[in-house]
């Protein structure tokens, strides 16, 4: 399976600032290989309804620091594994940002970041930008390390090195 | 070029001179996972075609996070974990050895220079031991399992100076817990947090662990600690390190001075850990819980303030205190030094030496609606396991001195020297 690099729509659901590894996936639910019982408490701590309202293919639009906290892979497996096809972000906690490319869930920093709930936006992943479909406005993303950008393009990093075996760090 | 400590470890590595932004792919001297990190870091190097660790020498893994398991499911994880260290010769550290990060300095995996790589963010208080070392998830983990290497981004450096001597009753958690306030829980974001100074030049390795500890919570990629004045595990000893400190007149983003003097004991209050205040602000909050533990906070010298606070004391009426040590050799060593005994006869509870209840899976979930003084490094809502509990982060001392009140107190007064008699001469 590969992440589609070129553009992703959908509706985004908006959370705010500083939303930690805690509030994504409880800790206590975090021990099991089960990605569907991630999946199902996603958020509860957070927005215990979120998980119901969240339809496949759905995004997450978050605040600063996304995702600080513990280092727990179990955070971007929960929003995958619930459907969630990217997170936007003003910014992103670093282990996150990092386990997120690594699991293949498309992610994008987009410092300017500023949409309601429910907005239907179009995610441009290769060419850097988010925008509001409603409203036409345009976001611009940070552009990731090209590392990342490989990595993502594979579907994630077991992918990755599976196909390729090594790192390539150049464009 | 003048080059900061993570530049220089970074450019050794990468066989030329790297700087902040520069991205290396850079061999791995050690790497690490618990049992909350490693069952998925297995999954994943299965799916990326691994079949035999790179380097298994270089590998520890660590059962810390849910020790001893608390039901059958994490029993089985616990298994996987061990039956995947037989199969590949990979050192495993059984239930009660004690917390990953201080089994990694204690036993010396982990040395300056080194680029360290562990499945916990809490991987930068190796960052005592002059060490480059970055906490990563599950599949970066298994990367490193599967290819020996991992690809970096010089972080930029803030450089952090500390002088002065500590008053009475205050610890270097105080101070790493006032710096979490004034940069933020995302102030150093994708940053190295370097520490000199002449203050830090009198810490022990376990105070310098503090400091490396929390800047998790300022979401840095890895502090380094000046080893200047350091006294090296033993497990270190006969062992030669490449030069890994900073240059005079490196680039800094930012530089902070602190006198150490100037603290009080600080205390971050619900629900974040950047959410810090003096103590004399907070003094009097009702407390139904304190735990002493974490990869923090409960190595010997944290034992000792907090049995300094209570012996020949008792806990206040309707407070617990649960206790957990940093590893089972600092357990032996608070047993054999009398201060296991002082603090189990002032009313603590000991629980295997792991993570306990800071993660909230098992051994200590607060109720509704209670307070806790914890010793640990995140008051997130929910993170002891209750979303209608409320945490506050603080020092060994202050959360004994709260456990012996009841309340949140200045624990100040337990540590000042006792007033001379009137009328005594010097």
């Amino acid at each position: 399976m590969t992440t589609d690099l070129h553009v992703l729509q959908g509706r985004v659901h908006v959370v705010g600032d500083n939303v930690d590894t805690d509030r994504i996936i409880p800790g206590k639910y975090t021990k099991t290989l089960d990605t569907s019982e991630l999946a199902s408490h996603l958020f509860e701590d957070y927005d215990p309804g979120l998980v119901d309202r969240l339809r496949p293919g759905d995004l997450v639009a978050a605040g600063d620091n996304f995702g600080c906290g513990s280092s727990r892979e179990q955070a971007p497996i929960a929003i995958k594994a619930a459907g969630v096809q990217c997170v936007i972000a003003r910014s992103f906690a670093r282990i996150f940002f990092r386990n997120a490319i690594n699991v293949g869930l498309a992610v994008a920093e987009v410092p300017e970041l500023d949409v309601s709930d429910l907005a239907a936006v179009l995610v441009d992943l290769r060419g850097g930008t988010v925008t509001d479909v409603a409203t036409g406005k345009v976001f611009s993303a940070t552009r990731m390390p090209a590392v990342m950008a490989h990595i993502l393009a594979a579907g994630g990093l077991q992918a990755y090195l599976k196909a390729g075996g090594d790192y390539t760090v150049s464009e | 070029m003048p080059l900061t400590a993570s530049e220089k470890i970074l450019s050794r590595k990468a066989g030329e001179e790297v700087r902040a932004g520069d991205i290396v792919v850079a061999e791995v001297d050690g790497a690490m996972g618990t049992d909350a990190t490693t069952p998925f870091a297995i999954k994943a190097f299965e799916g990326m075609g691994g079949k035999r660790v790179r380097n298994p020498d270089r590998l520890s893994l660590v059962l810390d996070h849910a020790s001893p398991a608390p039901n059958e499911r994490i029993s089985w994880l616990h298994s996987l974990m061990r039956e995947f260290s037989v199969a590949q010769g990979v050192r495993l550290y059984e239930i009660g050895e004690g917390i990953c990060h201080q089994l990694m300095v204690e036993n010396g995996h982990a040395g300056p220079g080194d680029v360290f790589i562990g499945a916990d963010s809490h991987t930068p208080t190796i960052g005592a031991l002059g060490a480059f070392a970055v906490g990563v998830g599950s599949t970066d983990l298994a990367a490193v399992m599967h290819t020996g290497r991992i690809w970096l981004k010089v972080p930029r450096s803030i450089r952090v100076e500390l002088g002065g001597a500590f008053r009475p009753g205050t610890f270097p958690k105080d101070v790493i817990l006032y710096l979490v306030g004034k940069l933020g829980i995302a102030g150093a974001t994708y940053e190295a947090v370097e520490f000199g100074g002449a203050a830090v030049r009198t810490l022990s390795l376990a105070g310098r662990m503090v400091l490396g500890n929390m800047v998790a919570e300022m979401g840095a990629k890895a502090a380094l600690v000046d080893t200047d004045g350091l006294e090296l595990p033993e497990a270190l000893a006969g062992r030669r390190f490449p030069d890994h400190l900073p240059d005079p007149g490196a680039s800094y983003r930012r530089r902070i001075t602190v006198d150490i003097g100037d603290l009080g004991a600080q205390v971050a209050v619900p629900d974040s850990p950047d959410n810090v205040r003096d103590v004399r602000e907070v003094v009097g909050t009702p407390i139904q819980m304190a735990f002493i533990g974490s990869c923090t906070n409960t190595r010997l010298e944290d034992l000792h303030a907090a049995a300094h606070v209570l012996r020949g004391k008792h806990l206040a009426k309707g407070v617990r205190l649960i206790v957990t040590t940093a590893s089972r050799r600092v357990f032996n060593a608070a047993l054999a030094d009398g201060t296991v005994q002082a603090l189990s006869e002032a009313g603590a509870s000991f629980i295997t030496s792991g993570c306990g209840p800071c993660v909230g899976t098992h051994q200590g979930v607060p109720g509704d609606g209670e307070n806790v003084v914890s010793t640990t490094n995140r008051n997130f809502r929910g993170r002891m396991g209750n979303a209608k509990s409320n945490i506050y982060l603080a020092s060994p001392a202050v959360a004994a001195a709260a456990a012996l009140a009841g309340e949140i107190v200045d624990p100040a007064p337990f540590f000042e020297a006792p007033a001379a008699p009137a009328g005594a001469h010097a």
